[in-house]
C-alpha cells in the first residue's frame, strides 16, 4: 500500500505561492487518513459481528433442530438392544391366523465363578443331586482347577431347578439371563420350523440361531432388530397341520409304513397350508443327525421337500395334459394299448391287461403305462422335457426352507426316447411331493403356474400360463373320473367331490434295479373337483394293507384311504360347504366341453 | 439508564441459569423414570411372553384333543364333517309358546313421578 504523504511537496509549493497556510493541507490529509482507518476498522468489526452472529445462529438452529427432533420422535417401546455386543432378539413365528408356532421364553443359564466359591466340593455334589445327568466328580474337578476361574454349568434352567440351585447357597454359582426358543405345539410342524440353538454366549445374553427349516431360512428376518416385535406369519394353518399329522400318524402305524408325507396347498396362491413328514421330531429337543445309515431314514429328513422320489403313475397326469394341450389327443381319442410294449430289449407292462385299446380318459382311470408311453412316444423326448421344465419339475423346487436348497431332482442323461416313455408314467426321473403338489395346482387351477410358499399371501400372485384353461378343465374332468370310476374309489368323500391320481412306484434298490414288495404309494388329489381350491399330496413309504387275504401295496389301498380321511376331516375346517355330486359333475361336463 | 440495563441483564442471566438448572434436574428425573418404566415394560413383556407361551402350550392341538377324548361323556365333541352342515330350512321356526311371558308384572325402581308419557306396556295383550 502506498502511503500518501501528509505534506505533498507540489501542493505545499502551490499553496505557498497562493499565500495559503500549508498546515491546512497537512491537517486535511491527516483527517482523510484517520477517516480511512476508521472506515476499514468499522468494516472489520462489522464482519466480526456478522461471523459471531452466524455462529450463534447456527448454534441455536442446531439446538432448536435437536429439540424439534426430540419432540417429534414417536415414543418407542423398549427395544431389547445389544447386551455385551450380543443381540438375543428373535421374533416369533405364527401360523396364518396368528397362533404361536415359535416364541421366546426367558430362562437362566448357570455358571460358576470359581474364585468366589466357598465350598466347591459341596456345590458339585449338590448340583449332581439336582441334575442327575451330571457327573459330580467331573464338576468338582473343574471347579477346583486352578487354571479356571469361570465354568459354564448349564445352558438352560427351569424355574424349579433355578430355585434348587439357589437353595445350595453357594455365592460362586451365578445365573445369566437367557432367552430360549420354545415350540409350544411340540412335534406339530416340526419340519417347517426346524429348530434353534444358542450361538455366541455371554454372561448376560446369548444369541439364538436357527438350525433348519424356516428358522434357518428366515434367519436375517427373524433377527432383524427393527422387526423384532412383528411376528413372522407363515401360510401354515395350525389346526389343519395338527389334524393331518394325527391322521397320517395313525395311518403309518396301521399300514406299517416306514414313513409318510402330506402337502396341502392352496391351488391358486401356492400357499402351503400344511406340510407333514413322518417320522417327525420335537423341535424343542432336536435329535442329532444320523451318523450312519441313510440320512433319509432320520426323523430330521423332510420327505415332502428333500425327498425326491420316482413317484410313478401320478406323473401320468402331466403326459396326458401335454398330449391334450398340444392337440395330439382329446379325452375321447382311442389309444392303442396292446401289451407288452417292446422298446429295444425293454418291455413295458400294465398292472393288468386292459384290452387292445382305450380312450385317453380310460388310460388315466385304469392307469395304463402302455397308453401313456405311447402318448410320450408321439410327443417325443425334447418336447416332453420342455413341458416338464415349464412346470418347474426339472429344477430345484423353491420353498422357504433351508433344506429345499440342497435337494434337486434326478434326471436321465441323455433324455432318450426310452426315458421319455418311462418318465411318462413316473419312472426315470425324481420329483418331490411338494413339486408334485405345485404341478397339480397348475394343472387344475386354469393352467397358471404356482410357486409354493410358506409365507401368507394377501393376493393371488401372477403365475405364468403353462397350459390353457381348456386343457385344465379337461384335466379336472379326467382326475374326477379317476376317483369316481377308477383306482381311487376310497377318496369318494360324501359332500366333497375329489379328483386325483394314484401312483404306486416300485422303490429303486441300492444295488440297481427295483425292489420287490417295496412300493412308494402316492395320491395326488384336488378338491372340490369342479373348481379345485386345494391340492393334497399324500405319500406313504412301504405301506402295506394287511386287512385282505393277501397284502395290498398299491396306492388305491394305502395312500388313497389316507388322503380320503384327511379330506373328510380337513375340508369342513377349510370352510368348504358340502355339495352334491350331480351338481359337480354337471359343472365339470359343462367346463370341459370343447367350445 | 445503562446501570438499569446491566441490572436487568444480570437478573436475566441468574433467572436463566436457575431455569436451566431446574430443567437439568427435571430431565434427569425424567430419564430415571424412563429407565424405571423401561425396566417395568421389559418385565411385563417378559411376563406377557410367558403367558403367551403358556396359552399356546395349553391350547396345543394334542392337549385339546386329549381333553376332548377324556371329556367325551360331558362334551360329546366329534370332528367336524360334511354331515354337520345343514340347510337353513332345516332349522324349525321358533314356536310361539317359546315366547317370554311376564306373569307377576314388572318391578320398577325409581320414582314414578319422573316417568312421563306412556308407561312401557307388557306383552300380555299380545298373547294369543
Amino acid at each position: 500500500m502506498t502511503r500518501t504523504p501528509l505534506r505533498p511537496l507540489a501542493r505545499i509549493l502551490r499553496a505557498r505561492e497562493t499565500g495559503e497556510d500549508p498546515n491546512h493541507i497537512e491537517q486535511e490529509n491527516l483527517r482523510l487518513r484517520r477517516q480511512e482507518l476508521r472506515d476499514t476498522g468499522r468494516v472489520r468489526a462489522e464482519l466480526r459481528l456478522l461471523v459471531l452472529a452466524l455462529l450463534f445462529m447456527s448454534g441455536f438452529v442446531l439446538l432448536s433442530a435437536r429439540m424439534g427432533l426430540l419432540a417429534a420422535t414417536e415414543p418407542v417401546a423398549l427395544r431389547v438392544g445389544l447386551v455385551e455386543g450380543i443381540s438375543d432378539s428373535r421374533s416369533d413365528i405364527t401360523d396364518r391366523n396368528g397362533r404361536v408356532l415359535a416364541t421366546n421364553l426367558a430362562t437362566h443359564a448357570l455358571y460358576a465363578e470359581t474364585r468366589r466359591m466357598v465350598d466347591p466340593q459341596r456345590a458339585a455334589r449338590e448340583l449332581g443331586r439336582i441334575f442327575p445327568e451330571m457327573d459330580a466328580d467331573r464338576l468338582a474337578a473343574r471347579f477346583t482347577d486352578p487354571d479356571r476361574s469361570f465354568v459354564w454349568v448349564r445352558t438352560r434352567l427351569s424355574p424349579e431347578q433355578k430355585q434348587a440351585v439357589h437353595d445350595i447357597g453357594e455365592p460362586g454359582l451365578l445365573f445369566g439371563p437367557r432367552k430360549m426358543r420354545v415350540y409350544p405345539n411340540g412335534r406339530v410342524g416340526a419340519h417347517i420350523l426346524g429348530g434353534a440353538r444358542f450361538g455366541e454366549q455371554g454372561v448376560r445374553a446369548a444369541e439364538l440361531l436357527g438350525v433348519a427349516g424356516a428358522e434357518l431360512y428366515f434367519e436375517d428376518r427373524l433377527r432383524d432388530p427393527a422387526r423384532a416385535d412383528q411376528p413372522l406369519r407363515l401360510s401354515v394353518d395350525l389346526p389343519l397341520q395338527a389334524t393331518i399329522t394325527e391322521v397320517l400318524t395313525g395311518g403309518v402305524s396301521v399300514l406299517n409304513a416306514r414313513g409318510a408325507s402330506a402337502v396341502l396347498m392352496d391351488a391358486q396362491t401356492g400357499e402351503v397350508l400344511s406340510l407333514v413328514s413322518l417320522p417327525d421330531f420335537d423341535p424343542n429337543d432336536r435329535p442329532a443327525p444320523l451318523t450312519e445309515g441313510e440320512p433319509a431314514d432320520s426323523p430330521l429328513f423332510n420327505r415332502a421337500v428333500q425327498g425326491y422320489y420316482e413317484l410313478g403313475s401320478v406323473m401320468k397326469a402331466f403326459t396326458v395334459a401335454q398330449a391334450l394341450e398340444e392337440g395330439e389327443v382329446t379325452p375321447d381319442t382311442i389309444i392303442d394299448t396292446r401289451g407288452p410294449l417292446r422298446w429295444g430289449r425293454f418291455t413295458i407292462n400294465d398292472f393288468r391287461d386292459y384290452g387292445n385299446e382305450m380312450s385317453v380318459t380310460s388310460v388315466m382311470v385304469k392307469s395304463s403305462n402302455i397308453g401313456t408311453a405311447r402318448m410320450a412316444q408321439n410327443i417325443g423326448a425334447e418336447r416332453q422335457q420342455e413341458f416338464l421344465r415349464r412346470f418347474g419339475l426339472l429344477d430345484r423346487m423353491y420353498i422357504e426352507l433351508s433344506e429345499a436348497q440342497r435337494a434337486r431332482p434326478l434326471l436321465p442323461d441323455p433324455w432318450s426316447e426310452l426315458s421319455a416313455m418311462t418318465i411318462s408314467y413316473g419312472h426315470g426321473m425324481t420329483t418331490s411331493p411338494l413339486a408334485l403338489a405345485a404341478g397339480y395346482a397348475a394343472l387344475v387351477n386354469g393352467g397358471r403356474l404356482v410357486t409354493p410358499t410358506l409365507l401368507r399371501q394377501n393376493s393371488v400372485p401372477d403365475g405364468a400360463q403353462v397350459i390353457s384353461p381348456q386343457t385344465s378343465a379337461q384335466m379336472r374332468q379326467i382326475l374326477h373320473s379317476v376317483v369316481y370310476e377308477g383306482t381311487a374309489s376310497f377318496a369318494r368323500i360324501p359332500g366333497y367331490p375329489v379328483g386325483g391320481k394314484t401312483g404306486s412306484a416300485d422303490k429303486p434298490d441300492v444295488n440297481g434295479g427295483y425292489k420287490e414288495d417295496a412300493v412308494l404309494a402316492t395320491f395326488a388329489s384336488v378338491f372340490p373337483s369342479d373348481d379345485p381350491k386345494y391340492v393334497l399330496v399324500v405319500t406313504l413309504d412301504e405301506a402295506v394293507d394287511t386287512t385282505g387275504p393277501e397284502p395290498r401295496r398299491t396306492a388305491g389301498w394305502t395312500a388313497v384311504p389316507m388322503a380320503g380321511e384327511i379330506i373328510r376331516r380337513v375340508a369342513p375346517l377349510l370352510g368348504l360347504r358340502p355339495v352334491a355330486l350331480q351338481e359337480v359333475e354337471a359343472r365339470l361336463q359343462a367346463d370341459s366341453r370343447v367350445p | 439508564m445503562r446501570s438499569l440495563l446491566y441490572l436487568l441483564t444480570a437478573l436475566a442471566v441468574i433467572g436463566l441459569a436457575s431455569w436451566a438448572y431446574r430443567e437439568n434436574h427435571l430431565t434427569q428425573q425424567a430419564m430415571n423414570t424412563r429407565a424405571a418404566l423401561e425396566r417395568e415394560i421389559a418385565r411385563l413383556e417378559e411376563e406377557i411372553s410367558m403367558q403367551r407361551v403358556e396359552w399356546a402350550y395349553l391350547n396345543r392341538p394334542d392337549r385339546l384333543r386329549a381333553l376332548v377324548d377324556v371329556n367325551f361323556d360331558a362334551l360329546q365333541l366329534v370332528p367336524l364333517t360334511a354331515d354337520h352342515f345343514g340347510e337353513i330350512d332345516e332349522i324349525a321356526y321358533p314356536a310361539p309358546e317359546a315366547r317370554f311371558e311376564i306373569g307377576q308384572g314388572v318391578v320398577v325402581l325409581g320414582e314414578l313421578e319422573q316417568l312421563t308419557g306412556d308407561l312401557p306396556a307388557t306383552s300380555e295383550e299380545d298373547q294369543p
